[in-house]
């Protein structure tokens, strides 16, 4: 919505201009002949009953828009959108986007506005008069309400003004949204469109379009061409469109007469369907990727305290809480700009989860070293304590991490592979986390020291390093690093207490499986348990998959004792 | 009338000793109300809310000069999402404590756990979420749902007003979803949906990566006709599931998505403006106009000290089940579990969307069922709704197993009567 309001003192006159354009275009368009656009089989009753109405001027439409049934609204836009009217398109867009109110006055006139309210200052447009008006309070306004099917009209409708914009991305998806309900009014609109369209992407979309509907033309040499253009192309509505060529009706008789056509049409399919599969086999890696990035962002503050020191921390779950609910505050404290406030989470994670980790150390873990079993219990009741702390000082509901825009949507090659932004930047944050723990771990003195102190404590403190200040700094190193990771996951999951439960288990799982003391272990381990769980997923569901994991894991710990990483050499007996 | 004297005379008399005697004896002699509820653990996260809402009504009942002239005092206990402390818990409330009711349990399996308490003690529990229905005990009251209000309305509305053709019913692994979703395959293929096109999908509770199954969801939905999720996916594992829907860029214009265990607090944890369109299926929502909705909303803001905590669908439930409760009491004038129950039945009360609530002889109560679309605030816009209150039919009718039993606990005194065979099976549920 924001976004029309902040156009239209620009292009306001560009669209009264547009729409003037439509009108004799309009006119050829039979009224009425939109409405199976979205594809509700709309009554002829209903049809009728707009020819009925027959409004005549904008208000009057606007005004039982605005208090009309579901199915009346449909047929009430479809009226509206052949209507050459300026300010129709701003309407119908506002109808879309939840923002076109109305207001009844004493002597019962209805007056519809699209309305976009920015703090306590609310804008009105009137599509009628063109007119801006600023209030300061929405006291009086009603906002019509929308449903699917009328949406999904809506959508169609202001689709038909869309064609005529000037950028062609807005025209690619404008026939984009048309080819879904490509009825006679609609072709008629796509050729005189493509008579005079510049941009070669539109011009292909709106020939892939027109093929469409040229598949059910009576002549064999319009339907082989229809073909021919559809040739390279993966699209759903496509592939349905030409495996109903090759339907039979019940007695066996193939439903195209043409043999020709068939022929042209299973080469098609089967070369789509090999395409789909090729795509469909990519995108199962990348989600066994994702979801293995996930479980390595998981273990891999514990690769350090585990694997590393040799702690069981019970409490890393709740680390990684913790680094999911920094990310809440810091989104609270920067409300304006949640980009930004993720990028500021991620260090603020780090140093909450930290230090959470360090008082952890000091505090409780210090006095257990070498009782392991204790230190279970203890780190346990850790992680009990910090959930309740949680819910009662953020309650026991979930919060709300929002996601920035860039990290929203998809990452699409073509109709059939596209990629999630925020999976692959978790994907990409994983490779980033992990190459700073190695580099902190192999080329700073700190990790030299922290490796020095797990392989032999005694001979690291002859040589003078003050090994209980290493220990405090590895906890924090490791409990930092799940903080890190709580901010990548409160971007893709709940963030409420029990979060930290969820993850627990997989990442001792992962450690072990890594083989315990090492990164790359953790690493491997993790990448390679995701996308085993996606590529047995779809065939034996969600609840089978995880469990074959744990079997997996089971049958090759017996075989594997020491995962699939074993630390080699004098440092493995320190263990 | 001469009970009920007799009693305030008895009420009065005791007051005054109370008065008399000071504190001690003033907490011997309330009606205590037993509030079952998970407080920590994976489902505090909707039973607190329902915790709070008790208090507030109690709260008001005791404003109002309680009941049977005796103040009301809740007995909050914490079974911290763990089932077999819910039966340890409301066994501790009924005979320690000595209840006189119990409102509480979210999750069918915490109430399965309980029941066999509640029987052998004679207690009365009033449960305030819908459910798979296939039970009717002589201990519950069932305020919530039965599928039939719910589940089956929804699927009749994708059928016939929105044009659904194919189906993919995608639930959470335990008791109500697979029930649930048992009852509506059976129910879509009396209505001539055919087996390639219904997709049913398990997953395990709290499961995050939603990435491969909203993929198949997309594949399955591409097939040219159109496609609707019914989701009995529950609690937590919603809020990643909308975000992969959104993410992948599936509207709700495309393949819909209406949700039996959605609601406006869920919405609370989720950015909406992406779930725009989605449907749930409730017998209430927190934006239906009417008197005692505002005044409940009113209420509740004041009492929870925070105008932007919403209200749903089971906090409705128990609103009407604590009303149904007080109401019998009064009319029983006493709290005996058997006297009250039997002044329930066939009791009426106004439910919060304009509508009555009538205890039904089977333990469920009638309700009007709507459709909400999920609004970009995070409230719901009504789009359908049943002509009036559907009763809930405690076993469905669409189970071969269940088709011929009755629970009628007036007549037949019985929860699963049998009415081929003319028995009761028997056990109490």
């Amino acid at each position: 919505m924001n976004s029309i309001v902040a156009r239209l003192p620009q292009t306001g006159s560009i669209i009264a201009l547009l729409c003037y354009l439509m009108w004799p275009m309009s006119v050829h368009a039979e009224s009425g002949a939109h409405a199976d656009n979205g594809g509700v089989a709309e009554s002829f009753a209903q049809e009728e009953r707009v020819q009925e109405a027959n409004h005549d001027d904008f208000p009057a439409l606007l005004a039982e828009l605005a208090t009309a049934s579901f199915p009346r609204k449909v047929a009430l836009v479809n009226e509206l959108q052949l209507r050459g009217w300026p300010g129709v398109r701003d309407a119908l867009a506002g109808l879309l986007e939840g923002d076109l109110y109305y207001q009844q006055d004493d002597a019962d006139t209805v007056r519809v506005y699209v309305v976009s309210a920015q703090g306590d200052a609310v804008t009105l447009f009137d599509p009628v008069t063109q007119q801006i008006l600023e209030r300061d309070a929405m006291t009086g306004l009603r906002r019509i309400t929308t449903n699917n099917p009328l949406r999904r009209n809506l959508r169609g409708a202001v689709a038909r003004f869309d064609l005529q914009d000037a950028s062609p991305a807005v025209r690619r998806d404008a026939v984009a949204e048309l080819r879904r309900g490509l009825d006679d009014a609609t072709i008629a609109l796509l050729r005189a469109q493509q008579a005079h369209e510049t941009h070669r992407g539109v011009a292909r979309d709106i020939d892939v379009a027109l093929a469409l509907h040229d598949l059910e033309d009576a002549d064999v040499a319009v339907r082989l061409a229809a073909l021919e253009v559809l040739s390279g192309e993966l699209g759903n509505d496509v592939y349905n469109r030409v495996q109903r060529l090759l339907a039979t009706d019940a007695s066996g008789e193939p439903l195209e007469p043409d043999a020709a056509v068939r022929q042209m049409a299973g080469r098609a399919i089967e070369r789509i369907e090999q395409r789909r599969s090729f795509f469909g086999f990519l995108e199962t890696l990348f989600f066994g990727l994702s979801f293995g990035s996930v479980l390595v962002l998981a273990a891999i503050g514990l690769a350090i305290t585990f694997g590393v020191m040799g702690v069981i921390n019970m409490a890393h779950g709740e680390l990684i809480m913790i680094g999911a609910y920094t990310s809440y505050v810091v989104q609270l404290l920067m409300p304006n700009q949640i980009g930004v406030a993720i990028l500021v989470a991620v260090p603020a994670a780090f140093m909450v989860s930290g230090l959470v980790g360090v008082l952890i150390e000091r505090g409780v873990v210090r006095f257990l070293y070498g009782r392991p079993l204790e230190t279970l219990l203890a780190t346990f009741g850790i992680s009990l304590i910090l959930q309740q702390l949680v819910r009662t000082i953020f309650s026991p509901l979930n919060r709300q991490v929002q996601t920035p825009d860039w990290m929203s949507g998809l990452l699409r090659f073509n109709d059939v592979f596209a990629i999630t932004y925020n999976r692959l930047y978790v994907l990409i944050f994983m490779f980033i986390v992990f190459a700073l723990l190695w580099l902190v771990m192999h080329r700073t003195s700190l990790g030299l020291k922290v490796r020095a102190v797990s392989q032999n404590r005694a001979m690291a403190r002859a040589m003078g390093v003050r090994s209980d200040r290493i220990d405090a700094l590895t906890f924090g190193l490791g409990s930092g690093i799940a903080g890190v990771a709580g901010v990548a996951l409160s971007l893709l999951t709940n963030v409420g207490p029990n979060m930290g439960q969820a993850y627990i288990i997989d990442s001792f799982m992962v450690v072990v499986f890594g083989g315990v003391g090492n990164l790359w272990g953790t690493l491997i381990g993790g990448l390679s348990l995701g996308l085993g769980t996606k590529l047995v997923e779809p065939h034996v569901g969600a609840v089978m998959a995880k469990i074959l994991m744990l079997v997996f894991i089971i049958l090759f710990i017996q075989k594997r004792k020491q995962g699939l990483f074993p630390q080699k050499g004098r440092s493995a007996e320190g263990h | 009338m001469k009970t009920r004297s007799l009693l305030s005379k008895i009420a009065g008399v005791c007051m005054a000793a109370s008065a008399a005697l000071g504190m001690t004896a003033a907490q011997a002699d309330t009606i205590k109300v037993g509030v079952l509820h998970s407080l920590s653990g994976t489902m505090a996260i909707s039973e607190t809310t329902l915790k709070d809402t008790i208090l507030m009504l109690i709260e008001e009942q005791n404003r109002k000069g309680g009941l049977l002239g005796k103040q009301l005092e809740a007995v909050v206990v914490d079974p911290a999402s763990n089932w077999p402390l819910f039966a340890e818990r409301s066994r501790e409330l009924l005979q320690r404590h000595n209840v006189d009711v119990v409102f509480g349990c979210w999750t069918s399996v915490s109430r399965k756990a309980v029941l066999p308490v509640f029987e052998e003690l004679n207690g009365l529990l009033f449960y305030p979420v819908q459910y798979e229905g296939e039970e009717s005990s002589r201990n519950v009251i069932y305020t919530g749902a039965a599928p039939n209000q719910q589940a089956i309305p929804a699927v009749d509305y994708l059928m016939n007003d929105m044009g659904i053709e194919r189906w993919v019913l995608a639930g959470t692994d335990y008791v109500y979803p697979r029930t649930t979703n048992r009852i509506l395959e059976a129910y879509l293929k009396s209505k001539g949906v055919k087996d390639e096109d219904i997709m049913i999908n398990y997953t395990p509770f709290g499961h995050s990566d939603w990435q491969s199954i909203v993929s198949d969801i997309k594949r399955f939905g591409s097939a040219g006709k159109p496609t609707a999720v019914v989701s009995t996916i529950n609690g937590d594992a919603n809020v990643p599931f909308y975000n992969e829907l959104s993410n992948q860029q599936v509207s709700a214009e495309d393949i819909p998505v209406v949700a039996f265990s959605v609601g406006e607090e869920e919405l609370s944890g989720i950015d909406a403006r992406n779930l725009v369109g989605h449907l749930s299926a409730w017998n209430y929502f927190m934006s239906i106009e009417s008197d005692q909705n505002a005044e409940f909303i009113k209420n509740w803001h004041a009492f929870i000290g925070d105008t932007n905590r919403v209200t749903n669908d089971p906090m409705e439930a128990h609103y009407i089940g604590f009303n149904l409760w007080a109401q019998a009491v009064e009319k029983a004038g006493t709290t005996d579990v058997d006297k009250v129950r039997s002044a329930l039945y066939g009791l009426e009360v106004p439910n919060l969307t304009g509508g009555t609530a009538t205890l039904l002889p089977n333990h469920h109560i009638t309700k009007p069922v709507f459709i909400g679309e999920i609004r970009a605030d995070g409230q719901y816009d009504v789009v359908w709704q049943t002509d009036g209150e559907v009763p809930g039919d405690a076993w469905s009718s669409y189970l071969p197993g269940s088709k011929d039993i009755k629970a009628d606990w007036v007549e037949l005194e019985c929860g699963n009567y049998n009415t081929k065979t003319k028995k009761c099976a028997g056990q109490n549920y």
